[in-house]
């Protein structure tokens, strides 16, 4: 293109560097497109052997599930008092990883941050994959997955009864289906302007077929754009309130409760925080590992990388601040059960839990202060994974700790988890990679038309800084 | 069936293999299809439209483009969301099947906000997606611009104009010409 020669102007470059770096539209379809138009059986063998492992793991999964229905959910570690256990911390934790692919996707959108682009496909689809590993647990928990149906106001006539409206369990079940519903749809709208790009690139007859259908006759008019755009907006602006309130219906199944360390109106906007804080970690582990394993270096930039520290840095300290207040209100309240509570959190049988969640997310997240941190790969990789497994403990804190100690001190319990437990939950993060592998493989990874759209301006900037320069 | 039936099939669906669809040209630059747009729709066309692979800023204030009516569709649809929501709490509730638990009232719009909001955004999310696709006529399975020789570029990096022939002005020599002289390459009569 004519205008390398503006965009390698060193001065330029230095103050106020592009966000991506491709030399035209073609270039940016083709590096995008090639990724999945390889020959299926020319696909390097470590991707083969990769997805085998994750395959593995979802067959281990298939098979736990198969013992747990087969035998009964005595299987998992749950009993009294500790009658919420790893079912629902696996739960919460998967739902909170996907908040961030809405964030990205609808939050961002709405505040105009171009560098969402590059991430928001893959973010999103993090999100269906997280909601999916999520909804296995609850469906399980019910002992029979079989009677699904009856969580949903379905005429039918073994039930003969309607659901119970007052319950946050239910409210439970109204804001996951729903979320995944809405992003299955922000997620499939956004792919058609790309499927469309890939049906007219396609050279064999099954591309033509399946790219042809799913691209359902998009040509790209100004009309279409139009609706387009109007839709896009929309459905940012219904998913910001709707990611928003998931987590603080999730945080309601706690909050309504009468167990002291559950029974706090800090937990809505405390559960988003954590929400979005373990959602952006997750993205950042799958994107370290894609952008080096698929050459995305100059779409998934450094640039893009540190924002999304700064993220993490921030809910982070927002969720260190929510523990501190937690404690404060326990002291505060002065009521001895509350207080009890928070002291046994940290110095009682699960003390290990909860200075592992402290380390993980209150500490290690501070050390993004430092801009060499935040641009160092190696420390973000670390870090994503510490955050994640800090927030997987959070929700384990707050759910075992709370039940472990029931109000008669006859009813004490200690909850370890069975072996099915720990299979299952190793199981849902096979099941969430494999889908992440079949994803990056045969969809685009990265929103090619939008992508576009922040080239065409960014081109459109770099010329006119340009001249004023000169 | 016989040939006369065919025939009559393929001018009513606009397939006839001599009926022209539209005079297309296309540009490599977004900016240069704005101005092209513009200065064509100056020379009193009415029925223009524009491909490209991502949307361009401009482009619908140049060659006319009304605003979207989705918005009302979706404000609709989303209410009557809303309306499905507390009819559903308050049917089951206090009509079909009264049920106290815990001394709670049987209806009221405090504990019914939650299932209110989430189908009120389902049911909107449902009708921006749907209502996107039906206002753009989609799914179809063939469009008569696909006949242009560069049509496939639309997704990849081509911007394309297109002076449909139902247009009042059109003339297939003419505009033709006139397209050429907005700068437009690869300038064609489609047939489809």
């Amino acid at each position: 293109m004519a205008d390398i020669a503006i965009r390698q102007d060193p001065q330029l470059m230095a103050t106020n560097p592009p966000l991506v770096r491709a030399d035209g539209y073609h270039d940016l379809t083709e590096q995008i497109s090639t990724i999945i138009e390889g020959d299926v059986f020319k696909t390097p063998l470590k991707y083969w052997i990769t997805l085998s492992i994750t395959g593995g793991i979802v067959l281990l999964l298939g098979a736990m599930l198969t013992y747990l229905v087969s035998t009964g959910i005595g299987v998992w570690g749950n009993n009294r008092p500790v009658g919420w256990a790893w079912d629902i911390t696996n739960f919460v934790f998967w739902i909170g990883i996907g908040h961030a692919g809405t964030l990205i996707s609808a939050i961002l959108f709405l505040f105009r941050q171009k560098w969402r682009t590059s991430i928001n496909r893959s973010a999103e689809a993090m999100t269906l994959f997280a909601v999916a590993c999520a909804g296995i647990f609850p469906l399980f928990h019910t002992g029979r997955p079989w009677r699904a149906y009856w969580l949903f106001p379905v005429p039918n006539t073994d039930l003969n009864m309607w659901q119970n409206f007052r319950s946050p369990l239910i409210w439970d079940v109204f804001a996951v289906s729903t979320y995944g519903t809405v992003s299955a749809l922000f997620w499939f709208t956004g792919l058609v302007p790309d499927l469309a790009t890939l049906r007219d690139r396609a050279t064999t007859k099954v591309r033509q077929w399946v790219f042809g259908f799913l691209a359902l006759g998009w040509r790209g008019s100004a009309r279409h754009w139009m609706n387009y755009e109007v839709a896009y907006l929309i459905l940012a602006g219904i998913s910001t309130p709707l990611v928003l309130s998931v987590h603080t219906i999730v945080s309601f199944d706690f909050a309504t409760s009468v167990i002291p360390g559950w029974h706090t109106t800090i937990f809505p906007p405390y559960f988003v925080a954590g929400a979005i804080f373990s959602g952006f970690a997750c993205v950042m582990t799958l994107l370290i590992i894609a952008r080096w394993a698929l050459n995305l270096e100059n779409l998934i930039t450094m640039k893009h990388l540190e924002n999304m520290n700064k993220i993490i840095l921030v809910t982070g300290s927002i969720v260190g601040y929510a523990y501190a207040t937690e404690f404060f209100i326990a002291w505060y309240s002065g009521n001895g059960y509350e207080r009890f509570a928070f002291i046994n959190r940290a110095f009682g049988p699960y003390y290990w839990a909860y200075w592992t969640m402290i380390s993980c997310n209150v500490l290690i997240p501070q050390l993004y202060w430092f801009k060499s941190m935040r641009t160092s790969i190696p420390v973000m990789f670390i870090i994503s994974i510490t955050t994640n497994i800090g927030m997987w403990f959070e929700r384990f804190v707050i759910i075992v700790t709370s039940l472990h100690r029931d109000f008669l001190p006859s009813s004490w319990g200690y909850f370890r988890p069975t072996w099915v437990d720990i299979c299952t939950f190793t199981g849902t993060i096979g099941l969430f990679l494999t889908l992440f592998l079949l994803f990056a493989r045969f969809l685009p990874m990265i929103a090619i038309s939008e992508v576009k759209g922040v080239l065409a301006k960014e081109k459109l900037l770099y010329a006119k800084e340009t001249v004023g320069h000169h | 069936m016989r040939q006369m039936d065919i025939e009559q099939i393929k001018d009513k669906l606009g397939l006839g293999e001599d009926k022209i669809y539209a005079v297309m040209g296309e540009f490599s630059d977004p900016h240069d299809l704005v101005h092209a747009g513009r200065k064509i729709r100056e020379m009193g066309y009415t029925k223009i439209d524009a491909l490209s692979p991502f949307p361009v800023h401009g482009i619908d204030d140049a060659i006319g483009v009304p605003y979207s009516k989705l918005g009302w569709i979706v404000i609709c649809i989303g209410l009557c969301g809303s309306a499905t929501a507390l009819l559903l709490q308050w049917w089951c509730g206090t009509q079909n099947y009264p049920l106290v638990i815990g001394g709670k009232p049987l209806f009221d719009f405090s504990f019914s906000i939650p299932i209110t909001f989430e189908l009120t955004v389902l049911f909107s999310a449902f009708a921006s997606v749907i209502g996107m696709f039906a206002l753009n006529g989609l799914p179809r399975l063939y469009h008569p611009s696909a006949n242009y020789q560069m049509a496939h570029r639309a997704t990849d990096d081509r911007f394309i104009l297109v002076v449909e022939a139902d247009d009042p002005k059109f003339n297939p020599q003419i505009t033709a010409d006139h397209m050429k002289s907005v700068g437009a390459g690869t300038v064609e009569v489609v047939i489809g």
